[in-house]
């Protein structure tokens, strides 16, 4: 039987890191290289050297493939390509390809120069990463070589975010990276067709959580905003720089123009910006209302959002800032977070999911005072709200994904153990399909088996064909077939019999049976024949029974064949007549007709 | 379906498919019309109308045609008609799927789609689909903002009276006036938009892939497969390096037949030469005082006029001249153009990783060097306009558009040029209405599809079983034709396949083979038996199930075949089938009547005659013919005994 194996490296029963290694019909692929927020020690990569201990990552792998441009699904490559060691192929998007090197870039300073890291990629090293990356477009197949192909799906989670459908022979499975199934405010909804895949390997984030409606979700926090501001309150909201940056802008943006707000809001200078220009220039990856008003207004144009400067930090009033990085772990946010904590009026808004370590998940878990490396201490006396505006799909997206792509297996990954049980239960209760959460560094095993494709005569089919067509119409018949499979160096195919003897050249060898019955029936042999007829007829309803000539009855290959001796008129013989190839219905007609006769 | 080879549209059937390929209209037919203007203009309404010498007949065409002196011919006076693809050979309401390859080749589809029953979908790529839809927009636009009071129909009643070229126009009652936005845009919502290289079924029977074909944005061939077929079908190609992606040759190999049209209509001129010229020519004009027309359309190789002129213009010290881009869609060309980073060539793309505009256009609009209004009426136009300018605006064709403007405004000045680039249509009957002229009328057609020898070499490297190509593909140019070596060649000893329009054509393709899929639990039963070293035969009974034209062979279950025969019911269709074998080889029957005594069947008598040999069992009543293919055993009905001579004589032979 035929097998996949799935190891996770990162994000088994956990999200960050993000990193999976596929092998199935002899080729290995890896799925995503992702880093690990929280964690600044080696744990922060995947272990590598589960696939380097017997030889280089190149010899082992047939291609990486990288979902999207967040770091904790490409912030290892680098380390990976550069460091471990791998030249093969890489494959993403295109605007994953032109934005992943700017947050790498981002996150490599932040650990280089603000924390001196040392051992850590350098800047000509991301470089020399996005030089071996070949980026494909959407429905697009490419094929890696020969017999493995991939094939991009619209996610809906970031800008370029896709899915991948991987395929070798008749083997093939789906990845999801992150995904989003409702359409937010500049991107679509993900989509993919019925491929039936043996495996769904799918996000579990929001496993457990059935989000309410997204209108009302926007409300409250427009809510939250407003009155913050409105009592003369800071707002920061941390974001990562391409994503929810961009569908919160939008979001403010429209509601400060309609309440004709003169707050001010502010977005971190550089990123964001540019990241705005990616956003112009890949419009065709957003929804279909930014597509179609892109040329007269361009969404990422924004009015009432300024760029912030960091003086602006201690200014007096109220303000709305936007600054990466999302989870407080590093960055400006963490800078203005320090100041503005220890304030009752402010408010910091928190509208992603946070990992374990980083500031974020402390404070989400209500967390008062918070000590940093240095000693020192900050006391959180701000409001502290979640909002959950990160595009992952939730359990009821999940499930519709599922039903979408109509796989034989589902694998959670990118997500909580707990959360995922719970999930994995419903899968298998709904879809009656297997369900399988490995943790990091565990193999899983799906056996697969799938219809084999193999070459067939036309002309065996046209004659099947023609055969069928001549039946009357009824919908309980089975469509049968008989045919020869030929296996030759050339190839399998099936042909019917006459072909195969000619292509294999041998002899059919036709083995004819006949048997004799006497009787006495007064008449021709004419009469004699058409009594048959009918009760034969009756008992042998499956079959097509057919007078040939006057005195012959014919049924496949049998032939029941009246004769008399000349001017005999009462003694008759009946032959009966078949091949070995209707041996059942040959023999059935001799004892029938003994029967009924003696 | 088409007359003209750069606006191709034909139809192939295979494996029960019909599909339209590519959708081009003809606008030959729009130059036998009298200009559209903006506004009117004295001496196109200075004309004189033209009347049959022959009045005996009341043909009622006054006013219908205009007498062109200087031009020496007449104009039809009414709005331009043109020549859409042939009706009535094809019932259009039977086409499965329309494959359009680039937006030049797709301004007939209304014609095809709406009102005809069509019920197939088109697939094209994303820039052609929105290229394609300005397109058709600024086409129907021209036309409509200068309505005409009079139809023009009469004319067509009495060609053969009329005189050349009017007289030889080819069934004008076929032409047909312009579409309604309302048409084009539900023609459109029939697309569905592809990728290169994405595979697409087609109602099981064959998949469908677009690849690039470096023409223009978005721009592709196709491949037309079936599981052992393949067909390419090259249209609008080039492989010259200009801003779209690069031509993909490799899939094209190997095909059984490659269908090509869209080739360089006036195959002798370097492309880079003439755009080199071109700019020179603006230069010169420039320099001297004098205005440049150049009549384009509102994408392609616009894109690169812009590039290549602004850096010649900043050379030469003319970067102050303005450039104006006039089109209805003007500003929609110049944002497209900037957001179709994945199907533009690895230099422009690289560019957006950056992240700058792709087209440095984008730069030119922001620094105000490149100017672009919907119109002449256009607010702001008339306070920006200055002389000495360069002025890109539509239709090629100087029939509409606001190029009929600027032909009667600059005309009659010497210093003024008009350079037309596109290689549509014939620059003397271009220019025929406006005659007499003094402006300079110059001719640099740039043209990057593939020209007679680079597909010469493309076909040699693809290496096809077949070529079909246009019939005029064999035949040297008309406008030149003792260049015998601008045609296409065959590919071997094989000769070419030609058509024409409107012929039905048989491509030499016979299918053999075709895919079918063995379900699992089926395929662990096949157990084949070497027949010789190499070959292993097996005998497969199974249940066929033929869905969207898929084959799947199931495991065949047994209805009850045990419970029938001791309940003696007669076999059913199933289990005969599965008893089935093939016996090969023949019987030695010495070796026969040894297995008969073994089974204890004695009293065999051998009986030899030259073609066969007999056994007689005297003892059981029953005979054994022998011979080198076959074998008939008689015997009276005693079940029992011949049972064990069938398993007697099966022993001796193979059995697969």
């Amino acid at each position: 039987m035929p097998e996949i194996k799935v190891t996770p490296l990162g994000a088994g029963q956990d999200v960050g890191r993000s990193c999976i290694l596929v092998s199935m019909g002899g080729k290995n692929i890896m799925l995503d290289c992702g880093m690990h927020m929280g964690f600044n020690d080696e744990r922060r990569f995947p272990d590598f050297s589960y696939i380097t201990s017997e030889g280089s990552a190149t010899n082992f792998l047939d291609c990486v493939i990288i979902s999207h441009f967040h770091l904790d699904h490409c912030g290892a490559l680098p380390f990976f390509t550069e460091m471990v060691g791998y030249s093969g192929p890489i494959y993403m998007t295109h605007p994953t390809k032109a934005i992943a090197p700017i947050l790498l870039e981002d996150m490599r300073k932040v650990a280089v120069e603000r924390k001196g890291e040392s051992n850590f990629f350098t800047s000509q090293m991301i470089k020399d990463c996005m030089k071996k990356v070949i980026p494909v477009t959407l429905h697009q197949s490419v094929m890696v070589d020969a017999d493995l192909e991939i094939k991009a799906y619209y996610a809906g989670h970031v800008l370029g975010a896709s899915m991948f459908h991987v395929r070798v022979g008749s083997q093939s499975i789906v990845y999801t990276g992150d995904y989003n199934m409702t359409p937010d405010r500049h991107l679509g909804a993900a989509w993919i067709d019925k491929c039936r895949p043996d495996l769904l390997i799918s996000e579990s984030t929001y496993a457990t959580t059935i989000r309410d409606s997204k209108r009302c979700r926007e409300r409250d926090f427009l809510k939250k905003v407003h009155d913050c501001v409105d009592k003369g309150g800071k707002v920061l909201i941390p974001v990562f720089a391409l994503g929810r940056a961009q569908e919160l802008c939008i979001l403010l943006e429209t509601y400060w123009e309609r309440m004709n707000l003169k707050v001010p809001v502010y977005f971190a200078l550089g990123l964001t910006e540019k990241a705005n220009n990616y956003y112009k220039m890949f419009i065709t990856w957003t929804n279909q209302k930014i597509k179609k008003t892109f040329v007269q207004r361009n969404m990422f144009d924004f009015k009432h959002i300024k760029p912030f400067d960091k003086s602006y930090i201690d200014n007096a009033g109220a303000m709305v800032v936007f600054a990466t990085p999302g989870m407080l772990h590093a960055g400006l946010s963490l800078q203005i977070f320090k100041k503005w904590a220890p304030q009752e009026g402010n408010m910091v808004i928190m509208p992603g999911f946070c990992v374990q370590g980083t500031i974020g998940h402390k404070i989400l878990n209500g967390a008062k005072r918070i000590e940093f490396e240095n000693r020192q201490v900050v006391e959180v006396k701000m409001s502290v709200e979640y909002m959950s505006f990160s595009a992952h799909a939730d359990a009821k997206g999940i499930m519709q994904l599922i039903q979408y792509c109509d796989p034989k297996n589902v694998m959670l990954v990118h997500g909580e153990y707990a959360k995922m049980e719970y999930l994995k239960d419903k899968i298998k209760k709904e879809f009656g399909i297997n369900c399988y959460n490995p943790a990091n560094g565990e193999t899983s095993f799906i056996n697969t088996s799938s219809k084999i494709p193999v070459d067939a005569s036309l002309a065996l089919l046209k004659s099947e064909n023609k055969e069928y067509s001549l039946l009357p119409p009824d919908p309980k018949r089975r469509r049968l077939i008989n045919t020869v499979l030929i296996s030759r160096e050339d190839g399998v195919c099936l042909t019917d019999s006459n072909e195969a003897e000619e292509a294999a050249s041998i002899n059919k060898h036709t083995v004819r049976f006949t048997s004799t019955i006497y009787i006495r029936d007064a008449g021709t042999v004419e009469s004699t024949a058409q009594k048959l007829l009918q009760p034969l007829q009756d008992k042998l309803k499956d079959w097509e029974i057919k007078l040939l000539d006057g005195s012959t009855i014919g049924v496949e290959t049998v032939l029941v064949k009246v004769q008399a001796d000349p001017g005999e008129e009462i003694n008759k013989k009946i032959y009966v007549s078949w091949t070995n190839d209707d041996e059942e219905i040959g023999s059935y007609i001799l004892g029938y007709l003994q029967n009924l006769l003696s | 379906m088409s007359t003209e080879p750069t606006k191709p549209c034909l139809v192939v059937t295979f494996k029960g498919i019909t599909l339209m390929l590519d959708c081009g209209l003809n606008m030959q037919s729009v130059l036998n019309f009298m200009p559209l203007p903006l506004v009117h203009s004295a001496k196109f309404d200075a004309l004189p109308y033209w009347t049959p010498r022959d009045e005996s007949k009341d043909w009622q065409i006054d006013r219908e045609l205009k007498s062109h002196a200087a031009a020496n011919r007449l104009f039809v006076d009414s709005a331009p008609e043109f020549c859409p693809p042939v009706e009535k050979i094809i019932d259009f309401s039977q086409i499965d799927v329309i494959l359009i390859s680039n937006y030049t080749c797709m301004l007939a589809l209304p014609f095809i789609t709406e009102g005809t029953g069509f019920k197939g979908v088109i697939y094209a790529t994303e820039p052609t689909l929105q290229i394609g839809r300005f397109f058709m927009e600024e086409l129907v636009e021209f036309i409509e903002r200068s309505p005409k009071e009079i139809v023009a129909k009469h004319w067509k009643e009495m060609i053969h009276v009329l005189p050349p070229p009017l007289a030889d126009c080819i069934k004008p009652k076929s032409w047909k006036h312009i579409y309604s936005k309302a048409a084009m845009n539900a023609a459109l919502s029939h697309i569905q938009l592809v990728g290169y290289d994405q595979k697409l079924d087609v109602y099981g029977a064959l998949s469908v892939t677009a690849i690039s074909s470096g023409y223009c944005l978005g721009s592709s061939n196709w491949i037309i497969a079936s599981d052992h077929e393949k067909i390419a079908y090259v249209s609008g190609s080039s492989t010259l390096t200009t801003h779209p992606k690069p031509m993909e040759q490799n899939m094209l190999k190997h095909a059984n037949a490659i269908i090509l049209t869209g080739l360089a209509p006036l195959p002798n001129q370097n492309p880079d030469t003439m755009l080199g010229e071109f700019c020179m020519t603006i230069a010169t004009t420039l320099r001297q005082g004098g205005c440049v027309l150049i009549p384009s359309y509102p994408s392609g190789v616009i894109y690169d006029l812009f590039e290549c002129l602004s850096i010649h213009l900043d050379k030469t010290g003319l970067s102050q001249v303005p450039l104006f881009f006039i089109s209805p869609v003007a500003e929609t060309s110049l944002a497209y153009s900037n957001i179709f980073a994945e199907w533009l060539s690895s230099g422009k793309q690289n560019k957006v990783y950056l992240p700058e505009e792709p087209f440095p256009h984008a730069f030119l609009v922001k620094n105000g060097k490149l100017k672009h209004y919907t119109s002449t009426h256009a607010e702001g136009f008339s306070t920006e306009y200055r002389q000495p300018c360069v002025v890109f605006c539509g239709h090629p064709s100087l029939r509409f558009g606001d190029a009929v403007h600027f032909m009667q405004l600059w005309s009659n000045n010497p210093l003024n040029t008009v350079i037309f680039t596109e290689p549509d249509f014939v620059i003397e009957q271009l220019l025929a209405p406006y005659l007499p002229m003094a402006m300079k009328a110059l001719h640099y057609p740039i043209d990057t599809s593939l020209n007679f020898s680079q597909a010469n070499k493309l076909i040699r490297d693809l290496k096809p079983d077949h070529l079909v190509v246009p019939e005029r593909y064999t035949l040297a140019p008309l406008t030149v034709p003792h260049r015998n070596d601008l045609v296409i060649e065959p590919i071997g000893d094989k000769p070419l396949i030609t058509f024409n329009r409107g012929e039905v054509i048989k491509l030499p393709i016979r299918r053999q083979k075709t895919r079918v899929l063995l379900e699992p639990a089926l395929a662990e039963t096949i157990k084949p038996v070497e027949i010789r070293p190499g070959v292993s035969m097996a005998t497969v009974t199974a249940e066929l199930e033929v869905k969207d034209n898929t084959y799947t062979m199931k495991y065949l279950e047994s209805r009850n075949g045990r419970k029938r025969k001791t309940q003696g019911l007669p076999p059913c269709k199933e289990d005969v089938l599965r008893g089935r074998r093939i016996e090969f080889g023949s019987i030695n029957p010495e070796l026969l009547i040894q297995k008969l005594n073994q089974e204890g069947i004695t009293g065999a008598k051998l009986q030899r005659t030259p073609q066969s040999a007999v056994i007689l069992l005297q003892d059981s009543n029953a005979k054994i013919e022998l011979q080198d293919n076959s074998t008939l055993i008689c015997c009276n009905g005693d079940l029992k005994i011949r049972r064990r001579l069938r398993m007697c004589v099966l022993q001796c032979l193979k059995r697969i």
